[in-house]
């Protein structure tokens, strides 16, 4: 040391120089493990996909492709089977999608009616407070729970039968929906708090009437944003299994369900039914269902978060 | 606007005949709607409490098992007329606990980088990247479990005299916590970014380096909000139920071999729907008691992060 006095005005100088770059390196490893894990999944579960007899180098991507292509289209096609062979998601993929309907159906009216009521009508006070708190629990409430109470609610109707729905498709999506309706509230609330209040006065000045407001001005500004939180909410209750377990979406299910009142099984019931064998058949035929939802789920957010973050843009510039 | 000039007759023009009987009646109407939406939302929770209120009450009563017996019991046999969930109770903290050691650390430092370290293209990239990881579905993760963590451990400690059973507690920690980073990442980011820049800019006129900024500064400033998103994960590995289900099995016991496989209070009701009890017998009646519990404890934990985020709040405002 040269300078004596430098230790006394840098103390530590060395670790401090280090620590810095070091700790961010390990922020940084930190967060590309999101990215890491991501490309694991989908990788490992390509892999599996893929490995059965007959395969291609993994190089040989045109051929890998067609293959996987014809894998997934016979999934798709086929039903449920013990033979490996002739296994497919048919039944859980139509139900799915009955399952997305009437969630949609019902989630998404009752979702935006409660976030506009909560932001646009309710007088701030003890009201308002109760309910958002309610819905800020019920954002938290785990998807088993729902699954209980859709199992007693709705399928069993506390014993009454004839007010119960049974294991029937309008019994997985009410319950589904009710599990996604904090989703939609909160992200809709949050849409509707960005537009701007002079929006609001100056049509209630021009005469306009509390709902004339809301739906000429108010829900068309906040569009993007409700439509990316309903998107979301939707995809969550595409991917659920315990809930849709517990209210009775049956494996065995061997022909389509003919409307909502008919029983039915969901595409994510189905992998787990395969995914609990053992033999890696199965292990192959629930990894191509998982394919199947992963892709769907993925671009249904990409989606979402697309529209909000090109939104939010707009908005600033 | 001209939805109003046309209600006017041109002979009153000048005049304003006040609003239309038929509007009154639509504002009354939509009013009445939301407010039917929002309490939908209320009645939900009162659902959940009710169902599993009277549940449980009958559960006790049909069983004749006490409730301390039942929260502190070791035996867990409902053929046997045994139900003392402490082994669920156990199970779930070894899962919650396990999966925090890996989601709380990697999360918060991936929070710091996103807040704190990463440019904004960066940023603009890895935020959408972490939002599509938290939109995969469980089941998916319990699925990987299956395929590649429990191979992967097995293949690391079995060589070195440790067996491992293919549904062991080691692997649900691990795909749960890897399920739940992206929540404690991008909550505490939220919580981050919101530190006020005048504290930031203080620290660096000081002489800090950005790691000491960060670390010294920027943290213990949001470090109510960042335990705020700790109690929200915890609370979310507890209620998590098809990842655990297909990682960690279904065996109720006491232990402390991580390889062992264990029953959490979500997978032993699962596991009761998907037996033979049949409706209303205590057994049947159990997963009501066991989904009270589950209730009780996520509810503490939400409402116990709301309140330290509360005062987190209050300290900036």
């Amino acid at each position: 040391m040269s300078r004596p006095a430098s230790s006394l005005y840098e103390p530590h100088r060395r670790i401090r120089v280090l620590a810095g770059p070091v700790f961010g390196a390990a922020c940084f490893l930190a967060t590309l493990t999101g990215v890491v894990v991501l490309s694991v999944l989908l990788g490992s579960i390509i892999a599996t996909v893929l490995h059965r007899p007959g395969v291609h180098p993994w190089y040989d991507v045109a051929s890998n492709t067609r293959d996987l292509y014809e894998f997934l289209k016979a999934l798709v096609t086929r039903v449920r089977s013990r033979d490996p062979a002739l296994a497919g998601f048919r039944i859980g993929i139509v139900g799915s999608l009955w399952l997305l309907v009437l969630v949609a159906v019902f989630a998404i009216p009752v979702g935006i009616g409660a976030a506009v009521f909560l932001e646009e009508y309710a007088p701030p006070g003890r009201l308002r407070r109760v309910i958002q708190t309610n819905i800020a629990n019920l954002a938290g409430v785990p998807s088993i729970v729902y699954g209980i109470l859709g199992l007693a609610l709705f399928v069993r109707a506390f014993g009454l039968n004839r007010l119960a729905l049974g294991p029937t498709l309008w019994a997985g999506g009410l319950t589904l929906g009710l599990l996604i309706l904090p989703v939609i509230v909160i992200a809709t609330q949050e849409a509707l708090r960005t537009v701007p209040s002079s929006l609001r006065q100056a049509a209630l000045a021009l005469g306009a009437t509390h709902w004339q407001v809301i739906r000429d001005h108010v829900l068309p500004v906040a569009l993007p944003g409700i439509l990316t939180g309903t998107i979301l909410g939707l995809s969550r209750a595409i991917g659920e299994t315990a809930p849709l377990l517990m209210v009775g979406a049956a494996g065995s299910i061997l022909r389509l369900p003919r409307g909502p009142g008919d029983r039915y099984t969901a595409l994510p019931v189905e992998i787990y039914n395969y995914a609990k064998e053992p033999s890696a058949e199965f292990s192959t035929i629930a990894a191509g269902g998982i394919l199947i939802l992963v892709v769907l789920l993925l671009s249904m957010n990409a989606v979402a978060i697309f529209i909000r973050n090109r939104y939010s843009r707009s908005v600033r510039g | 606007m001209s939805a109003l000039t046309r209600h006017i007759p041109a002979s009153h023009s000048g005049l304003w005949a006040g609003p239309s009987r038929f509007r009154s009646l639509t504002e009354a109407g939509v009013g009445a709607f939301l407010l039917l939406c929002a309490t939908i939302t209320v009645l939900t929770t009162a659902g959940i409490i009710l169902v599993l209120g009277l549940e449980t009450l009958e559960f006790f009563e049909k069983s004749k098992v006490g409730l301390l017996h039942f929260l502190t019991g070791t035996v867990l046999n409902p053929e046997g007329g045994k139900y003392g969930i402490l082994p669920l109770i156990w199970g779930t903290f070894q899962v919650a606990a396990g999966s925090s050691v890996i989601a709380l650390p990697i999360g918060l430092l991936s929070a710091i980088y996103l807040s704190e370290y990463a440019p904004s293209r960066v940023r603009a990239v890895l935020k959408p990247a972490l939002e599509l990881l938290a939109g995969i579905p469980t089941i998916v993760y319990g699925y990987l479990a299956l395929l590649l963590v429990t191979p992967v451990l097995k293949a690391i400690f079995e060589p070195m005299g440790i067996p491992v059973s293919t549904f062991n507690v080691a692997s649900a920690c691990i795909v749960v916590g890897v399920m739940i980073i992206p929540l404690v990442s991008s909550l505490s980011e939220d919580v981050l970014s919101a530190v006020p820049r005048g504290l930031r800019e203080a620290g660096y006129a000081l002489g800090a380096t950005k790691f000491e900024v960060s670390t010294r500064i920027v943290l213990p400033a949001g470090l109510s909000g960042v335990m705020a998103s700790f109690i929200l994960a915890v609370s979310r590995a507890i209620g998590e139920t098809m990842a655990v289900v297909l990682a960690a099995g279904m065996r109720p016991q006491i232990t402390l071999n991580p390889f062992d496989s264990c029953e959490t209070m979500t997978t032993y009701i699962v596991s009761v729907t998907g037996g033979e009890a049949s409706y209303g017998s205590p057994e049947y009646l159990s997963l009501f008691a066991v989904g009270m519990a589950l209730f009780l404890s996520t509810l503490a934990l939400n409402l116990l992060s709301e309140i330290v985020l509360r005062r987190y709040r209050e300290v900036y405002r």
